[in-house]
């Protein structure tokens, strides 16, 4: 029967920048091609921290292969980079632009809905001329397979399509990565979460606080003591007229501490620090939140199977060292070279050598060793055993500590250092260089602030209200409530809290026979979709239906 | 696959944009008129057609010059490629006798016989659900109605339809007509696109009709263009193009005679309420004792 199927050369399941780079390097390779997306408009599933790069080693870049990008479909600049180590009200901030310009032809702020819809013409456009096209509201749920191997994809809106290539460019979540057996989501200490605000800003304000033009812009990070500990740090990025917001934490870190998200995120907010930039009158226009794979663990060496290839998050591939934040340049290069790959293997006449040259295309073209730095996997064995963390502790709390940061600082070692590209990528996963480091500097070389921050963020029954849902059919399903199995749900899914009603997770007392049972109850309509429940509850997870679910008018 | 759909303007029912009268009555003037909500459906089914079929969708309906616009609207929302208004002083106040005999000349006097003729179920102002039946009666063809889904052999020149029996909506039957045919849509009309093919092709007519809409729009705009005719896909025609008897048409060709009209009372806005302090016991037990008989679940 799968004979009447209807078949594309190449089937490219997403339409983020990986999958818009994978569609317009094989349309310009004459192949056919047919772009499934399952948001109403692409972008409307996304949430990015907000900052695309162009590096100047990378073979592909996303202007390169879609003129005309930075013009139309991004924000602002990011000329200049900064971190600030907060300790109480004290802050150091260490001008962090050398390291931000390294390897960098440029740099953007974006918002997903704007960029990726732009992004969504031009490759319709593109694939249209070549027999196949963009779809929107397509969720494709799985693999369809003959004799066990993998020729296709199927769909809840379509008939099953087979197709000579398949490139899973769906996500942190993807469904294909998942179904191939590539992928797992079990491991906390793999992934970040990150939640956003995007702040609407009055005409002008941007120039007048950051004391910038109109077409310059800025990022700022933050790190240190103003969030309960837990492994991460926020940032703020300017975009035309609103400003992004956000945290990013570990995903292990967050469960252990119990945090909440979305109280972290205010905390950041309601910094006095912010004060100058935020004013007093605050107006959030959108509350958004994602997973973010941790590349030095996920990034899979070997992103495909049969004619499976995976790209960008589906396949891990967003490094986040410290303060280097990059997903989305990766995501682009990935998704043309395993688009040229496939182009190639077909010219050659076998086209089931495509993975294997994709997975060497990743190697030689230098993206494999930024996303698994080599020197990583060397120094954690050292840098994140126990011993040596609870040294390091102890070093930089002490007044030797303390003195040896000022001399740091005098002597230009501290600037330097976080400004090395080696240091950033050698940075261990523990709270050493996240949360104690950048506190004692705060401390010992940190100046006061004095501002007053008045604003008040939403609470989370008004960030979740201010969302727009096509609300479907429950899409997650809890395989075990128990709350020792799925009870860290509550406080780590951005959209849920203890004590808290109205989101995904609440935790439940229930009596029967007299006996107390704590189990916990899931209502998937205020769902944001970023997967977190996945990994830290026992869950059966898939995406809504096309078209269904939240959609993010900013992302 | 030539298909044509057939529309009327209608007064905009919906809140806001509806005026009454201090007695009830419509004020036409002061309300909008729109492409009839039901013929929607009969326009999706004419372009599931086309988009599994190939070929194109034709528009017509019967009314004033002004109605060039609903004409347009169905062109900007379902994708219609070509328009065809029937318009003259003599076809005015016809009844659904006399809009039938006169749509159906309509559809004779297209270039090409079309395969399929759709009309929507019922039009909001007279709610009679007459035209499209006796339109097809003039022109004997097969008629399916209550249609919910449809599909069309070329080759074999039939067409298959679900639709629902009359009085149950629960029972659905599978007819098949040759064509031409006539199809009268029913609201519960859903067009299936389950191929790549079939959704591409929707959204380049999506895209082609909707600029073609626009410029139609433009062009009605354009006051100092008298001849509204002189735009390639919009016709005009009025009695004498159609060859019509003017004694067969308009008010003069009605049987229909209209003895009065009655409004609708409206809903008393005044009910009996006994309000009860959920603290007091014994009003509490009262509203127990009300409420019983209703509880055994008759």
């Amino acid at each position: 029967m799968t004979d009447d199927y209807e078949h594309y050369e190449a089937v490219v399941v997403g339409a983020g920048p990986g999958g818009a780079a994978a569609a317009a390097t094989l349309a310009n390779n004459g192949v056919e091609t047919l772009v499934l997306e399952r948001g109403v408009e692409a972008g409307s599933k996304n949430v990015s921290g907000g900052l695309i790069y162009a590096e100047q080693s990378a073979p592909y870049t996303i202007d390169g292969l879609f003129p005309n990008f930075r013009e139309e479909a991004t924000e602002r600049p990011a000329d200049e980079y900064y971190l600030h180590n907060v300790a109480g009200n004290k802050v150091k901030t260490v001008d962090m632009t050398d390291l931000h310009h390294t390897d960098t032809e440029w740099c953007d702020s974006v918002l997903r809905r704007r960029m990726d819809g732009w992004l969504e013409d031009r490759v319709h456009e593109m694939t249209r001329e070549t027999g196949g096209g963009l779809l929107t509201e397509v969720r494709v749920n799985g693999l369809l397979r003959e004799g066990g191997e993998i020729v296709g994809v199927t769909c809840d809106e379509l008939d099953p399509i087979k197709a000579d290539v398949i490139v899973a460019a769906d996500g942190v979540n993807s469904e294909l990565a998942r179904d191939a057996g590539l992928m797992d989501w079990d491991e906390p200490d793999e992934w970040f979460q990150g939640v956003k605000a995007i702040v609407d800003m009055p005409e002008g304000a941007i120039e007048e606080r950051f004391d910038i033009r109109e077409d310059e812009g800025e990022a700022h990070l933050f790190s240190g003591d103003l969030f309960e500990g837990v492994r991460g740090g926020g940032l703020l990025y300017t975009n035309e007229d609103t400003l992004s917001i956000g945290t990013v934490f570990h995903l292990d870190s967050l469960v252990a501490e119990q945090a909440e998200p979305h109280e972290l995120l205010d905390a950041l907010l309601t910094h006095p620090l912010l004060a100058q930039w935020l004013g007093d009158d605050y107006e959030e226009i959108e509350y958004g939140a994602k997973l973010v794979p941790d590349s030095k663990k996920v990034a899979h060496p070997s992103p495909h199977e049969g004619r499976l290839m995976l790209v960008g998050d589906a396949a891990g591939q967003m490094q986040a060292q410290g303060p280097i934040i990059k997903g989305m340049n990766h995501a682009v290069t990935a998704g043309a070279l395993a688009a040229e790959a496939f182009a190639q293997a077909q010219a050659r006449g076998d086209e089931s050598t495509a993975g294997e040259l994709y997975e060497q295309k990743l190697r030689t073209e230098g993206v494999m060793d930024k996303l698994r730095p080599p020197q990583y996997e060397l120094a954690s064995v050292v840098g994140e055993n126990e011993r040596v963390t609870e040294l390091g502790e102890r070093v930089v709390n002490s007044p030797l500590g303390r003195a040896g940061l000022k001399v740091a600082e005098k002597t230009g070692v501290l600037e330097r250092g976080f400004n090395s590209p080696f240091v950033m990528s050698i940075m261990p996963d523990t709270k050493l260089p996240y949360v104690t480091i950048p506190t004692a500097l705060g401390e010992a070389l940190g100046d006061r602030v004095t501002d007053e921050n008045t604003i008040q963020p939403p609470d989370l029954a008004d960030r979740i209200g201010d969302l727009t849902y096509d609300v479907g059919d429950p899409h997650i399903e809890l395989v075990d409530n128990s709350f020792a199995a799925s009870g860290d749900a509550v406080s780590a899914c951005p959209v849920s809290a203890t004590d808290f009603g109205g989101g995904c997770y609440r935790d439940e007392k229930v009596k029967t026979n007299g006996s107390e049972e704590h189990l916990v109850s899931l209502d998937t309509q205020p769902c944001v979709e970023c997967g977190t429940c996945a990994i830290v509850a026992d869950t059966d997870w898939d995406h809504p239906a096309g078209g269904k679910g939240v959609e993010f008018k900013q992302g | 696959m030539h298909t044509v759909v057939l529309t009327k303007g209608v007064p905009d029912f919906r809140e806001g944009q509806v005026s009454f009268d201090e007695d009830g009555h419509l004020e036409r003037g002061k309300t909008p008129t729109v492409m009839n909500p039901n013929d929607k459906h009969a326009l999706r089914a004419a372009l599931q057609t086309k988009v599994r079929h190939g070929g194109s969708v034709s528009l017509m309906s019967m009314g004033p010059p002004g109605y060039a616009e609903v004409l347009q609207e169905g062109m900007a929302d379902v994708y219609a490629d070509d328009l065809y208004l029937l318009s003259d002083r003599e076809m005015g106040a016809a009844d659904t006798w006399a809009t039938a005999m006169t749509l159906a000349t309509g559809l004779e006097n297209l270039d090409e016989e079309p395969d399929v003729v759709f009309a929507g179920f019922k039009t909001a102002d007279g709610e009679t659900g007459h035209t499209g039946p006796q339109t097809e009666w003039c022109m004997d063809w097969p008629l399916v109605t209550h249609v919910i889904a449809l599909d069309i052999d070329e080759e074999e020149r039939t067409l298959r339809a679900k639709r629902l029996v009359e009085g149950d909506v629960k029972e659905i039957e599978t007819v098949e007509a040759p064509l031409p045919c006539f199809v009268v849509a029913d609201p519960d009309f859903e067009p299936t696109y389950r191929t790549a093919e079939h959704r591409l092709r929707y959204k380049d007519l999506r895209e082609e009709t909707q600029a073609r809409a626009e410029e139609f729009g433009e062009y009605l705009d354009d006051e100092t263009e008298k001849e509204p005719t002189d735009w390639d896909h919009f016709e005009m025609w009025n009695h004498e193009a159609l060859n019509l008897d003017p004694d067969y048409i308009g008010l003069d060709g009605s049987p229909t005679i209209v003895a009065g009209v009655d409004p609708i009372p409206k809903a008393p806005s005044e009910r009996e309420a006994t309000m009860i302090d959920p603290s007091d016991e014994a009003g509490m037990e009262s509203v127990f004792e009300e409420v019983k008989p209703y509880a055994g679940g008759d």
